[in-house]
C-alpha cells in the first residue's frame, strides 16, 4: 500500500478561496441562492466555502446539510445497511438556486442520490456542483461546474480527503494497491 | 455498525449500542415525516408483510405509514379476514406467506412467543408487534426516542411505570430498555398486578401513587387490559381509578415539569384523567408520531442483508 499526499493545508484553503471567488463571480446580486453540502465532509466545505463568502463579499449564505444514504441505488448490494445522519435544509428548496457540494467526485451516483433527495423537497431553480477533487471513472453524466483539482487515478486507488473539522488535519491522500472499492 | 440479529423479537436480545442506533436512525427518518412530500425511495421493490391477529389501530397503521413513507409495498393481514378461520396453523400461515418472497414480517399475536416461532422457522426478518404479556418492543423504542428528544438522555432519568405490571408487555420492554440505558425505573400498581419479586425485574416498586410520582422525569400510564385479565384483579374501576388514576390532586405530588406518557388506546377516566391528558407537558400524541420514526428506522437496519 502506498500512499501519497497531493494536497495539504495551505493547498486546500488556497482552493476553496479560488472557487469562492469563482462562485461570487457568477452568482453576485443573485436572490435564493444556498449551498448544500453533501454529509459529511461536503457539508464541511459548504461551511468553508460559506465562511469565505461572508469574509471576502460580506454576505451570509445559509448552508443545507443532506445525507444521502436514503436515496442510494446500491442498498441491495452492500453489506450493511450505512448510517444514516439528518438531512437538515434550513431553507424553501423551490425556486433557490443551489450549489451542491461534495469532496471527491467519482462514479456521479452519490450526486444522483444528492439531486433526489433535493428534488424531493421542492423545485428549485437550478442546482449546480461543486467538488473539491474530480478523479475521473464517471457512470452516469454528471459534471461539475466548480472543481478544485482534477486528479487522474486508477480504479483501485483510493482518494481521501481529510477535513479539521472531521479528520482534525487537512490534506489529501492518494491511495494505490489493497484497497479496492469505491469511497463515498 | 448494524443490528446482530436477523429479527426484532423484543428488547432482550438488544444491546446499549443496538437501542441507540436505532434512536439515531429513527431521528434522521423523521425528517421525512416533516417534508411536504412524505417519501423516499429506500426500500422501494421490498414487500412488507404485517400479521395482526390481535386488533390495533395505532401499530398497524404506524407500521404501514413507516413501510409506505420509504416506498415498501406493505400489506396487512388480519386474522379475522385470513385462513385463520379455516383452521391454518401460524406457521403454516408464514410459510405460504413466505413463498411469496417478502423482505420482513411484522407480527402482532396474542400468544407469547409467536414472533419467535415464525423468526425460527422462516428466513425473513420478523419484528415483534407485540406478543401476549411478553414484549412490544417497538412501543419501548418510540418511548424512548419521545424521552430523548425532551430530555436528551435517558441515563440517570428516572420513570414511573403505573399499572397492570403483571400483563403489560409494554412495561416489560420498557422496563429491559430503560434499565440498558441508564435510568431508574419504579413501578407503581396494585398488589394483584406486580409481578412475584418484581425487584428483580431491576425496579422499585411503591405501592402508593402520590409517594412513586414524586421527583419522577416520567410517568408512564398504562392502560387497564381487560382482555388480559382472569379473574378480579381490582374491585372495580372506580375504585382503580381512586388509588391508581393520574390525575392533578396526584401530579400536585410530582414535578411541575414531569413528563406524562401513556402507549394508548387510554381509557378515559379510569387510569388517567381527561384534563391530564391535555397537560402541556402530556406527550401522549408525541409517542405516536414518533412510532412511525422509529418503525421506519427498523425498517431500514433488518431488510439490510
Amino acid at each position: 500500500m502506498e500512499q501519497i499526499i497531493i494536497m495539504d493545508g495551505p493547498d486546500i484553503d488556497r482552493t476553496l478561496k479560488r472557487m469562492a471567488h469563482e462562485i461570487w463571480e457568477r452568482n453576485r446580486g443573485g436572490d435564493n441562492f444556498y449551498l448544500i453540502g453533501i454529509r459529511r465532509r461536503g457539508v464541511t466545505i459548504a461551511n468553508r466555502i460559506a465562511r469565505k463568502l461572508q469574509e471576502f463579499e460580506g454576505v451570509t449564505i445559509p448552508v443545507g446539510a443532506l445525507d444521502i444514504n436514503l436515496y442510494r441505488d446500491d442498498l441491495s448490494e452492500i453489506a450493511s445497511q450505512p448510517v444514516i445522519k439528518k438531512t437538515e435544509i434550513p431553507f424553501p428548496v423551490t425556486g433557490a438556486k443551489i450549489l451542491l457540494c461534495d469532496d471527491v467526485l467519482f462514479t456521479g451516483r452519490t450526486i444522483r442520490a444528492a439531486l433526489a433527495g433535493i428534488i424531493d423537497m421542492g423545485r428549485p431553480q437550478v442546482i449546480r456542483l461543486l467538488a473539491l477533487i474530480d478523479r475521473g471513472h464517471r457512470e452516469l453524466p454528471i459534471q461539475p461546474n466548480y472543481v478544485g483539482t482534477v486528479v487522474s487515478t486508477s480504479r483501485d486507488e483510493s482518494v481521501e480527503v481529510m477535513l479539521a473539522e472531521d479528520d482534525g488535519i487537512d490534506q489529501v491522500i492518494i491511495t494505490r494497491g489493497e484497497i479496492n472499492g469505491a469511497e463515498s | 455498525m448494524e443490528l446482530s440479529h436477523k429479527d426484532l423479537l423484543g428488547i432482550e436480545q438488544l444491546t446499549a449500542q443496538e437501542i441507540s442506533l436505532i434512536l439515531d436512525t429513527a431521528v434522521s427518518m423523521k425528517e421525512v415525516s416533516a417534508r411536504e412530500i412524505k417519501k423516499v425511495p429506500t426500500l422501494r421493490g421490498k414487500t412488507i408483510i404485517s400479521m395482526f391477529y390481535e386488533p390495533s389501530t395505532r401499530t398497524r397503521t404506524s407500521f404501514e405509514i413507516a413501510g409506505k413513507r420509504l416506498s415498501a409495498d406493505v400489506i396487512n393481514i388480519s386474522a379475522s379476514s385470513s385462513s385463520v378461520v379455516k383452521g391454518e396453523t401460524l406457521e403454516d400461515t408464514g410459510r405460504n406467506l413466505q413463498a411469496m418472497n417478502p423482505d420482513l414480517l411484522i407480527v402482532r399475536h396474542a400468544c407469547a412467543g409467536a414472533p419467535k416461532l415464525l423468526a425460527d422457522a422462516l428466513p425473513t426478518p420478523v419484528i415483534n408487534a407485540g406478543d401476549g404479556s411478553h414484549e412490544h418492543p417497538t412501543q419501548a423504542l418510540l418511548d424512548a426516542f419521545t424521552i430523548r428528544e425532551r430530555l436528551e438522555t435517558l441515563a440517570g432519568r428516572s420513570v414511573l411505570i403505573v399499572g397492570d405490571i403483571l400483563h403489560s408487555r409494554v412495561a416489560r420492554s420498557n422496563i429491559l430498555l430503560l434499565n440498558k440505558m441508564g435510568a431508574a425505573v419504579r413501578v407503581c400498581g396494585p398488589l394483584t398486578m406486580m409481578p412475584r419479586a418484581v425487584e428483580q425485574l431491576g425496579v422499585e416498586y411503591v405501592p402508593c401513587l402520590t409517594d412513586a410520582v414524586r421527583d419522577a422525569d416520567v410517568i408512564m400510564m398504562l392502560r387497564i387490559q381487560k382482555e388480559r385479565q382472569q379473574g378480579a384483579r381490582f374491585p372495580n374501576e372506580r375504585e382503580y381509578s381512586r388509588f391508581f388514576g393520574l390525575n392533578r390532586a396526584v401530579l400536585r405530588h410530582a414535578r411541575g415539569d414531569v413528563l406524562i406518557m401513556h402507549p394508548g388506546p387510554v381509557n378515559r377516566g379510569v387510569e388517567i384523567s381527561p384534563d391530564v391528558m391535555s397537560l402541556p407537558y402530556s406527550i401522549i400524541l408525541d409517542q405516536v408520531t414518533n412510532g412511525v420514526a422509529v418503525r421506519m428506522a427498523l425498517m431500514y437496519l433488518l431488510t439490510g442483508k
